[in-house]
């Protein structure tokens, strides 16, 4: 059942990937991409990391969607069709990616990674969160409070680059 | 810990997803479906954290910690570069890629 | 004794007089920055002559000997623990001197150009280079190290550089100007390298160190020999040329004729009364030095001045241009005061031609401002230079006139006028030293006295012109300064100079020596009477004496050509022989190089800069295609 599961999720990932690289609708692909990044919280879900998936369908397929769509909504013809790409442009991308692909794929399998070790996973959210804040050994308030710092310098960043030129 | 399952598949996956990202950034003109292809590269870089901490170091965090770093900055990265297609649109009512060659010789 | 403390300021007001007028001169009106300029040389003036005053009356003699005194010496550059050079003002009879000297003339000109440049689209500028001038000047005969000297004889040489091409307009003032400054920069070449050997036998640049006759400088100076000469002495001769430089010593002379493009003004101030005797200054500066370890380079002095003198007088008998005239008498006169300080010895009544030659100086500075002055007068009325253009003008220019004869008076040595008793203490000088320079000197007193006068004569009396706009005397601020001048001519004679500058600050007696005086009067008097018969009245005579001399005249005329000579070597010579191949080299292979390297980047920036396209997605593709081969790469490093 669970690997029933699994393979569904992973077929997903994978057409809609795909259909969100080629879609020539704008709002189309963006819907694929919800799909894509929904299929992999499901994957999150199904290796026990509820936080994780939860973040995932909050902040990916919640926030970052919406966002996109709204910038789509603000400068594209919706229902105008894309243009395709070049077969030239095209078949070169195809060729650059199916290589790189080969190449990783290639090396993944032939490496031989360690043996896995059955220890249990505390990922509850109590767990996380005192890990995120802790200062001791496996404590990540550093980078929590770079991550925050980021967060407010884009959002700065992002205003004064969208307001209008006061100038004209 | 899925049964049946092995480590290399997540990381088979990852790859793929990871390329088809690449393949739709260098073909795509439109800035907006550029973007939702790195959006895609990023998402194929969290499966596979996920699956290294699950699979290789299941008694620590950082797998997760890392992916949720990614999402953190995913959104940043979304929040800044949306701003700067609306004001790009704004100078030059176009979204192409292929028109924005400003940085020429 | 008192200290001086108070003539720090004379260098300073005239250093802010230059930047003020030169910075501020265009906002207001230029009378303004005249009158500013005027009013800071007249503070100098009152403060050099209560310095003079009271040195001279008491405050500077310690038994019976005029000391050194140096109110004011700071330290400026440190090299080592033993070479340091400082900054400072010193006090001894030359230099206090020279203040009242420079000063009094310096004043004459400013309130003469008040007048005289009335118009002039530079006034202000002018004015402001003549603070700067005063400033440099003055700063260098109050130096106490000749490093300092150096420094403010560099000044000098600007200002005169710029005073000069102050018609800049004018392409003859330009090219005058600059050959006045590169021939005494070449001079000064040899000043330098004989400072530096100097300063590197004995150790210091201080005058009070080097000059003293019991100190240890005079006593290093002769043990190293090199070429049958002490190096002292070739270190002085080095410093001569400094001094042959700016005192328009054969060969260095050519530079001064032409230097008169410059305002009238200028030429009084600059190339006749101070500027110019500035090497005389500093050879007399120097002076212990030269007569007590180098007696060799201070003969070379005598007969350079010699020379120079006769030379320059014979020049002087067949210009026709009133300026030329003056300027070629200064340099004979000039080279009589070489001419003295050769003939003289250290200490006593033998430092009778140290005495003379600066109480030639004094004189001749207020005698030949004067005649400058004049001549500026006669050019703002009649409007040309040229002697043949002129006559008669006695009439128009009554002040002038008497002025410019009481100054031909002096210059010819006729009693009781200020050039005659200097003259005649460096005819018996010579007289003492050295019968050669003493024929020679006397024969430069008759020429002299000749070529004034034929220059006195055809100015004011011979034909009468007709001029188109009658010429009338110049207004009061040009006259004030001539009477003035006229005055001191008459009375600076009867100054007691041996009592108060001599070579070793001694005072001594000196007498009219009535046996050389009445010859030398007699020959004056013989000049000033052939002159009056060929040129008083208008008539054929000196055509005719010119033609028959022919070739030789027309030699004279051209200064011995010696103006070609210069040109041929640096034109035919160095411009051919050596400049050209260089330009050629230059040109063909430095620059192609450098031209071939720009082509050579221009050509592969054409060819690689369509690589920046701004195409995002290209850049993408390369950078993929570039982190796939770098990964082939490190797996096949990986897995050898």
């Amino acid at each position: 059942m669970e690997q029933i599961i699994f393979y569904i999720l992973v077929s997903g990932i994978l057409i809609f990937s795909v259909l969100t690289v080629t879609s020539r609708r704008i709002l189309r692909a963006a819907v694929f991409l919800l799909f894509m990044l929904l299929c992999s919280a499901g994957l999150f879900f199904m290796l026990d990391f509820y936080f994780l998936a939860a973040v995932q369908l909050t902040v990916y397929a919640g926030g970052i969607i919406v966002l996109i769509i709204f910038s789509i909504m603000l400068t594209s013809q919706v229902n105008e069709k894309l243009e395709a790409a070049g077969v030239k442009k095209s078949s070169f991308s195809l060729i650059a990616a199916a290589a790189g692909a080969v190449v990783c794929i290639y090396s993944i399998l032939n490496y031989s990674f360690p043996a896995v070790s059955n220890g249990e996973t505390d990922s509850s959210m109590k767990n996380i969160g005192m890990q995120l804040l802790s200062y001791k050994d496996n404590g990540y308030v550093l980078p929590f409070e770079v991550i925050s710092i980021l967060l407010l310098a884009s959002m700065v960043g992002a205003i004064i680059i969208a307001k209008r030129d006061s100038a004209k | 810990m899925i049964e049946g399952i092995q480590l290399e598949f997540f990381l088979v996956l990852g790859t793929l997803v990871f390329f088809i990202g690449i393949y739709g950034f260098l073909t795509r003109k439109n800035l907006i479906t550029m973007l939702m292809s790195a959006e895609l590269i990023l998402n194929a870089v969290n499966i596979n954290f996920v699956a290294f901490n699950k699979y290789l170091y299941p008694e620590n965090l950082e797998g997760q910690f890392f992916a949720l770093f990614i999402i953190a900055i995913a959104a940043t990265e979304v929040a800044v570069a949306v701003s700067i297609i609306i004001s790009l649109y704004r100078k030059i009512k176009s979204i192409d890629v292929e028109k924005v060659n400003e940085l020429k010789y | 004794m008192e200290n001086f403390g108070y003539i720090v300021i004379v260098p300073f007001i005239l250093l802010i007089s230059f930047i003020l007028i030169g910075l501020a001169g265009g906002r207001f009106k230029p009378s303004l920055s005249g009158i500013a300029g005027t009013f800071s040389v007249f503070v100098t003036t009152v403060i050099s002559y209560i310095t003079a005053f009271s040195y001279f009356s008491g405050a500077g003699l310690v038994n019976g000997v005029y000391q050194k005194i140096i109110p004011y010496n700071t330290e400026w550059l440190r090299f080592t623990d033993k070479l340091v050079i400082n900054m400072g003002i010193l006090l001894d009879p030359i230099s206090v001197m020279m203040l009242v000297v420079i000063s009094t003339v310096s004043l004459m000109v400013h309130i003469y150009s008040l007048g005289y440049m009335k118009g002039d689209s530079g006034y202000s500028r002018y004015f402001s280079f003549l603070s700067l001038f005063t400033f440099s000047m003055i700063g260098l005969v109050i130096s106490t190290n000749i490093f300092e000297t150096y420094i403010f004889w560099e000044l000098v040489g600007v200002s005169s550089y710029l005073l000069i091409g102050h018609y800049y307009q004018k392409p003859s003032a330009v090219a005058a100007s600059k050959k006045a400054f590169v021939v005494t920069r070449f001079a000064d070449l040899g000043f330098l390298i004989g400072i530096l050997i100097l300063s590197n036998i004995t150790g210091t640049f201080d005058y009070s160190i080097l000059t003293d006759p019991n100190g240890p400088a005079i006593a290093q100076g002769s043990t190293i020999a090199f070429m049958g000469l002490s190096v002292m002495t070739w270190a002085l001769i080095l410093v001569f040329m400094g001094c042959a430089g700016k005192s328009a010593m054969f060969p260095l002379h050519i530079w001064l004729p032409d230097a008169m493009e410059g305002p009238t003004p200028v030429s009084a101030l600059i190339h006749a009364a101070t500027m110019v005797v500035a090497g005389v200054y500093l050879v007399a500066r120097l002076f212990p030095l030269y007569a007590l370890s180098a007696p060799a380079a201070l003969h070379f002095i005598g007969y350079v001045g010699a020379f120079t003198s006769l030379f320059a007088a014979i020049i002087a008998c067949t210009q026709t241009d009133i300026k030329r005239v003056l300027a070629f008498s200064t340099i004979s006169q000039i080279g009589l005061m070489m001419l003295a300080l050769g003939v003289s010895d250290y200490g006593g009544e033998k430092g009778l031609g140290y005495m003379s030659s600066m109480f030639h100086l004094f004189n001749h500075a207020m005698f030949k401002a004067l005649l400058f002055l004049c001549a500026g007068s006669v050019i703002h009325a009649v409007h040309s230079n040229e002697m043949n253009g002129m006559g008669g003008l006695r009439k128009f220019m009554p002040v002038t006139h008497i002025t410019f004869l009481v100054a031909c008076l002096a210059i010819a040595g006729i009693p009781p006028f200020s050039g005659f008793f200097s003259k005649d203490e460096i005819l018996v000088a010579a007289f003492e030293k050295d019968f050669v320079l003493f024929i020679v000197s006397m024969i430069i007193a008759g020429l002299t006295a000749f070529y004034m006068f034929r220059l006195y004569f055809s100015i004011f009396w011979n034909k009468n012109n007709e001029y188109k706009d009658s010429p009338h005397e110049s207004p009061s601020s040009m006259a004030v300064p001539l009477m003035f001048l006229a005055f001191a001519s008459l009375i600076t004679g009867f100054i007691p100079f041996s009592k108060l500058v001599t070579a070793d600050g001694a005072g001594f007696e000196t007498h009219i020596h009535w046996g050389i005086a009445v010859p030398a009067v007699v020959i004056a008097l013989a000049g000033i009477l052939t002159a009056m018969a060929l040129y008083k009245k208008e008539s054929g005579l000196p055509q005719r004496i010119t033609a028959s001399l022919g070739s030789l005249y027309r030699l004279i005329y051209k200064k011995f050509y010696i103006d070609e000579i210069y040109l041929f070597i640096t034109k035919k010579i160095i411009f051919n022989g050596i400049s050209a191949p260089v330009a050629w080299f230059d040109r063909k292979v430095v620059d192609n190089t450098m031209n071939g390297i720009a082509a050579v980047t221009n050509f592969i920036s054409v060819k690689i800069k369509s690589f920046q396209s701004g195409q995002l997605q290209q850049y993408a593709y390369v950078m993929v295609s570039g982190m796939i081969i770098i990964i082939l790469f490190a797996l096949y490093l990986w897995n050898k």
